[in-house]
Order: structure tokens, then C-alpha cells, then sequence
């Protein structure tokens, strides 16, 4: 079973992000960049199966501009087979929002036909969190969201997919039809980090580097970034000596317990 | 154009996360006019209609009763969405697990954009988004015709409960042979909801462990709180995965949150700082979260938490 696996370069999860004086966007300039962290689930997850032997080739996938092949290149370090880059550097807007991504990645599956497409559930920037589903809705394949267990079990031509999902009441478990569409939740898994001689060997492995045009999806939106703020600032409160002094502060000046 | 709001729901319950939603349907309603329509999908959800139908401002309630809607499935329950919205210019949910699972669907297969999680509408097209773990708040516009839309209950106030809107079955029945519910796992208290609580306590990787999570139990019970957790807590197995409260978890917005042993990690952050009044309680005065608290105490939580219990 081939497993196709989506990756995108955000700002590294441990950067204070700064917004623009002008307030057209954050500002990215010379920001420390990295795969998202859901995705490095994704990777670790199809790597590990790929070990366990329920799949036999991994395609890791990043559309965006050249600089994403430095993920891609993680990911192949990780344990990846091959990679494909979707090169968005013409594009008018380098913003490009998850429904066109989700086209795009609907044209990866119909190319390489694989068995389970491994997502992240959510990219830190945008915290958009519906670009798995929206593929999954476009390629006409079942969905198993916030996945933070993956089994697959029957014969072959036969195969199901059970998830357990991370639900807001707790766990739910559901058995999909392959193939399918996965993203991914904090514990599914813990990533590797790449070691040096796979980083190395990294750099031979295969990278397939196609427009969007070459894939025939027109990059367009309906949606603008009007502006970006930075939200509200808290201002910093006090100490207080004591548990009595707490309480008091509580009861008789912020008056929310009685 | 109307505007669709598909309802919260589960246990057989109307979820109050469902009022909040029809307040952000209202704002929308003031600048483009059109009736207020809800939604609930389900088996055996007569009771959850009722309830919605109770809501203020809702003009219909509609309902689609059927075995393959149990559990809410993503796929049958988006291609029933498919096709209803028709009729509409919005679609809203709350930005739950469920409705997270199945909007984009509904988007993706209309071909339209979703706008994720809005907390404030300035008009009919125009909405606020916090990005980056709430580190910015976006202004986005969207003239696609349909909008797609989930909404973050703190950013809006629940509509009361004085209405009285029409209810009509829907009859759509769609088939899905590609997903099946094998079960579920639900955390089971008796205490108020994380997202609607009044007061939320919330323990980090500081409590050490499962067992020492008790010591939150008695100031909850005193303080009607809901109780949370930092991701550490959850991945480390003290408490389960539900009571994560962050960017990736739960976000919470109540008259107070006060935390315990959790350093202030932005992502925790994410989830809590809309919070009316912030207590954090942590051995290290240099913690982060002592930056967004209003009242801080700096000590060993194994002491205070037992003095707090007293005096309350
Ligand atoms: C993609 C991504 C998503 C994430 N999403 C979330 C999320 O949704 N929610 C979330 O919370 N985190 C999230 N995180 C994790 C986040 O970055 C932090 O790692 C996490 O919040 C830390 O939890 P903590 O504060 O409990 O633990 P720590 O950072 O380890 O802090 C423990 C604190 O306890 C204090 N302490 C220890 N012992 C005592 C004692 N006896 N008395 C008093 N104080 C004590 C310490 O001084 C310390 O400040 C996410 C991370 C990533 C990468
Ligand atoms: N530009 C992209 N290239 C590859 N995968 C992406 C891209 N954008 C989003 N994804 C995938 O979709 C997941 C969810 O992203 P989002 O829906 O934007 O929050 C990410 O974790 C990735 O796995």
C-alpha cells in the first residue's frame, strides 16, 4: 500500500510572531521556519507503518514556494521515499488557502492512487483545520479527523481502517473503507528527529517538482486579508503573599467568587 | 438570503454552544437581513428540536431524524448539508469536534472557502479570525456565495430561550457505506462543561500526576468550576485527552480560570486568555503564565492548593 503524506512549511511553533506596522500580516522576514508539527506526526505515522510492513512506498507532498523544499527534504530524512513539490513561487498571492490546496492534493491522489493520505489536523498559522476534510470530500474518500490511533486490519482487498478519534467528549472509534484520509492529533504518535546519515541520504532521494498548472487548478481566491491586528494585550496583574490575600483579591476586588 | 445554523448537540441534548452560534447568525441577520433557520441531524433527536426551537430569533427548525445521521458521521451528515444549502447564504456551526469534521466538507464540495473559528462579525462578508494560536486577528472577506463558517462561542453571548420556531422534517436520506461508528468513549461528570463554565481550574505537568488531580476536585466542588488541563497533563497520561484546553484543544473563556503548575506555553496560552480574570499558581516566579495572570502566587501547589480548599 502506497501512502501519500502532506507536509507544510509554517513558522516554527516556538517563535513569537510579530504583526506588521502597516497590519497587512504577520511579518515572516528572517522567522525560523519548520514542518508543521502535525505534520511530523503524519510522517512519523506513515514511516512507521511502512516498518511495520502495512505499506511499501511513502510520498511526502508540500505545496508552496522553492524554501518548502526544506521540509520535504525533512521528510525524506524521516523516512520518505520520494517527495512531490507543487511550486506556487509564480503565484500571484503566496497565500495559498486550503481549498486550493485541497484541489491540488485531489490531484496528487488521483496520480498516485494511494491507500491512505496522512494529514495534519491543523497548520499553526492559519489554525484552519479543514484542509484533510476538504480533500477527503473532493476525492469522494471516507475521513478519520484528530486520529490519535491508526489500525488497519482484513486481507488484502479487504482492508479497513479503524481510527480513534479525538473527540470533544473524549474517544470515538470508527471503521473506515480504504482508501482514506487521516489527520493527525498530538498523540498519535512522538516524532523521530532525522539523524545525520538519513539527512544525507535525504538529498539523493527522488523530488518531483510540478505547477499547478502543470495539475490543471487555476490558484484563485474569494477571500482577502482585509488586516491583521495583534490581539488584545492582558495587563500584567500582581503577586500576592498568600492564600488569604488570594481569596480576598478574589472575593472583594475582582468579585468573582462570593 | 436565510442563514443555516446547524445545531450542537450531544447525549441527546441541545449543546449550549448552539446559542452562541445563533448570536453570531444575528449579527450577520443585521446587516443582511434573512430568517434564521436550524438544523439538527441526528437519530432519535425530537427533544434536541424542541430545545432549539426555543431559541430567541430562530425562524424554523429543521429536522432530519434518520439511523445513517447517528453519531454524525462526516460523510452522510455533509451530504445531507450539500443538499440543504442551497437555500442559504451562510452556513454557521460551533467550533466543535463534530461540526470541525464536517464543514469543510460541506465547503470543499460546494466550492467555497470555510472561514474557521470567527470570533466577531463586522458584517454580512467580513469577519475577525484569531491566526497563529491567537497571536493576530485576522480580518478576512469572503464573496463567495455560500459562507461557510464556524464559530468560537467566547466570541459571542448565547441568545436566550423565550422563542417559539416551527419545526419541519426534513425527509433527505443519504447513504454512506464508506464510514461505520464502532464506539465511543466518553468522559462522564458531573461537573459543568469545560467550554460553558463559569469558573475552570486547570492543572499542568506540575501536579505530577493522575492521582494528585484530586487535590483540584474539592476547590472545584466550591467553586462550581470545570476542570482542565495543559497539554503536558494529557500526554503524560494524568488526565484524559478531553480536558486539554489550548490552541489544539479546548478554548475557554471564563469569569475566572486559575492554573495550577502550567508554565504559560502559547499555545496554552491560546486557549485561556480571553478569560475575565486569570489566578496561576506555580513554583517558578518566572513563569511565563505569571505574564497574563492578574493575581499570581508563587509557591508549591501541593501546599496552597490544601489552604486554598479551606478558605474557600
Ligand atoms: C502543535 C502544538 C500544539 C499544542 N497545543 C497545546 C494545547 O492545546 N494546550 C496546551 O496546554 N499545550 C499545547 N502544546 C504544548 C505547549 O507547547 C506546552 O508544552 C505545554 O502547554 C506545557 O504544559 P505545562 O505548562 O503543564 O508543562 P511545563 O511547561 O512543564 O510546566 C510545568 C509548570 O509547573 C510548575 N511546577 C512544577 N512543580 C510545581 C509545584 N510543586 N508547585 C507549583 N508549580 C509547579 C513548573 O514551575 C512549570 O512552570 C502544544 C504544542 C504544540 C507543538
Ligand atoms: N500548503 C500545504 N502543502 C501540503 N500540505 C498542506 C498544506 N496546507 C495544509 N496542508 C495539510 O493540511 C493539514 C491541515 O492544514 P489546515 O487545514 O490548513 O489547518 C496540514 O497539517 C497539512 O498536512
Amino acid at each position: 500500500m502506497k501512502i501519500v503524506v502532506c507536509v507544510k512549511r509554517v513558522i516554527d511553533y516556538n517563535v513569537k510572531i510579530r504583526v506588521k506596522p502597516d497590519h497587512s500580516d504577520v511579518d515572516l522576514t528572517n522567522v525560523k521556519m519548520a514542518m508543521n508539527p502535525f505534520c511530523e506526526i503524519a510522517v512519523e505515522e506513515a514511516v512507521r507503518l511502512k516498518e511495520s510492513g502495512v505499506a511499501t512506498e511513502v510520498v511526502a507532498v508540500t505545496i508552496g514556494p522553492k524554501a518548502a523544499q526544506e521540509q520535504l527534504r525533512t521528510a525524506l530524512a524521516l523516512g520518505a521515499d520520494r517527495a512531490v513539490h507543487i511550486d506556487t513561487s509564480a503565484e500571484a498571492n503566496e497565500r495559498i488557502e486550503s481549498l486550493t490546496v485541497a484541489k491540488l492534493l485531489a490531484k496528487v491522489v488521483e496520480e498516485e492512487q494511494p491507500g491512505l493520505v496522512i494529514l495534519g489536523k491543523q497548520a499553526i498559522d492559519t489554525d484552519n483545520n479543514q484542509t484533510g476534510q476538504m480533500l477527503a470530500a473532493l476525492a469522494g474518500l471516507p475521513q478519520g479527523t484528530f486520529a490519535s490511533e491508526v489500525k488497519i486490519s482484513g486481507d488484502e482487498g479487504d482492508k479497513k481502517l479503524q481510527v480513534t478519534r479525538e473527540i470533544d467528549g473524549g474517544l470515538q472509534t470508527i471503521e473506515l473503507s480504504l482508501p482514506a484520509i487521516v489527520t493527525t492529533d498530538l498523540r498519535l504518535n512522538e516524532p523521530r528527529y532525522a539523524k545525520l546519515p538519513d539527512i544525507m541520504k535525504a538529498k539523493k532521494k527522488p523530488m518531483d517538482v510540478k505547477s499547478p498548472a502543470d495539475l490543471c487548478i487555476e490558484v484563485a481566491s474569494k477571500v482577502t486579508l482585509l488586516k491583521v491586528e495583534s490581539p488584545a494585550e492582558r495587563k500584567g496583574g500582581i503577586k500576592v503573599g498568600s492564600v488569604d490575600e488570594l481569596v480576598d483579591k478574589l472575593k472583594n476586588e475582582a468579585k468573582v467568587i462570593s | 438570503m436565510s442563514i443555516l445554523v446547524l445545531a450542537e448537540h450531544h447525549d441527546g441534548q441541545l449543546a449550549g454552544a448552539t446559542a452562541h452560534v445563533v448570536a453570531a447568525a444575528q449579527a450577520i441577520q443585521q446587516d443582511s437581513g434573512g430568517d434564521i433557520d436550524i438544523l439538527v441531524v441526528g437519530e432519535n433527536v425530537a427533544t434536541i428540536a424542541e430545545a432549539a426551537a426555543k431559541l430567541d430569533g430562530v425562524s424554523k427548525v429543521r429536522v432530519a431524524d434518520n439511523a445513517v445521521y447517528a453519531h454524525q458521521l462526516a460523510e452522510p451528515v455533509g451530504a445531507l448539508l450539500v443538499e440543504l444549502v442551497n437555500d442559504y447564504g451562510h452556513i454557521l456551526a460551533a467550533a466543535s469536534t463534530t461540526a470541525k469534521n464536517i464543514m469543510p466538507r460541506v465547503a470543499a464540495l460546494k466550492d467555497v472557502s470555510q472561514i474557521s473559528e470567527i470570533v466577531a462579525v463586522d458584517a454580512a462578508d467580513t469577519f475577525k479570525r484569531p491566526i497563529y494560536a491567537g497571536n493576530a486577528i485576522a480580518t478576512v472577506r469572503s464573496t463567495d456565495v455560500l459562507k461557510v463558517i464556524t464559530v468560537r462561542s467566547t466570541g459571542f453571548d448565547a441568545v436566550g430561550t423565550n422563542g417559539n420556531a416551527s419545526v419541519e422534517t426534513v425527509d433527505t436520506v443519504v447513504e454512506n457505506s464508506q464510514s461505520t461508528f464502532i464506539r465511543q468513549e466518553l468522559a462522564e461528570s458531573d461537573r459543568p462543561e469545560l467550554a460553558g463554565a463559569k469558573v475552570v481550574i486547570s492543572g499542568g505537568r506540575g501536579m505530577g500526576n493522575g492521582e494528585n488531580f484530586k487535590l483540584l476536585d474539592g476547590i472545584a466542588d466550591k467553586l462550581g468550576a470545570a476542570i482542565g488541563a495543559s497539554r503536558a497533563a494529557v500526554d503524560a497520561g494524568f488526565v484524559p485527552n478531553d480536558m486539554q484546553v489550548g490552541q489544539t484543544g479546548k478554548i475557554v473563556a471564563p469569569e475566572l480560570y486559575i492554573a495550577v503548575g502550567i508554565s504559560g506555553a502559547i499555545q496554552h496560552l491560546a486557549g485561556m486568555k480571553d478569560s475575565k480574570v486569570i489566578v496561576a499558581i506555580n513554583k517558578d516566579e518566572e513563569a511565563p503564565i505569571f505574564q497574563v495572570a492578574d493575581y499570581g502566587l508563587v509557591g508549591d501547589l501541593f501546599e496552597i492548593l490544601p489552604e486554598l480548599e479551606s478558605r474557600l
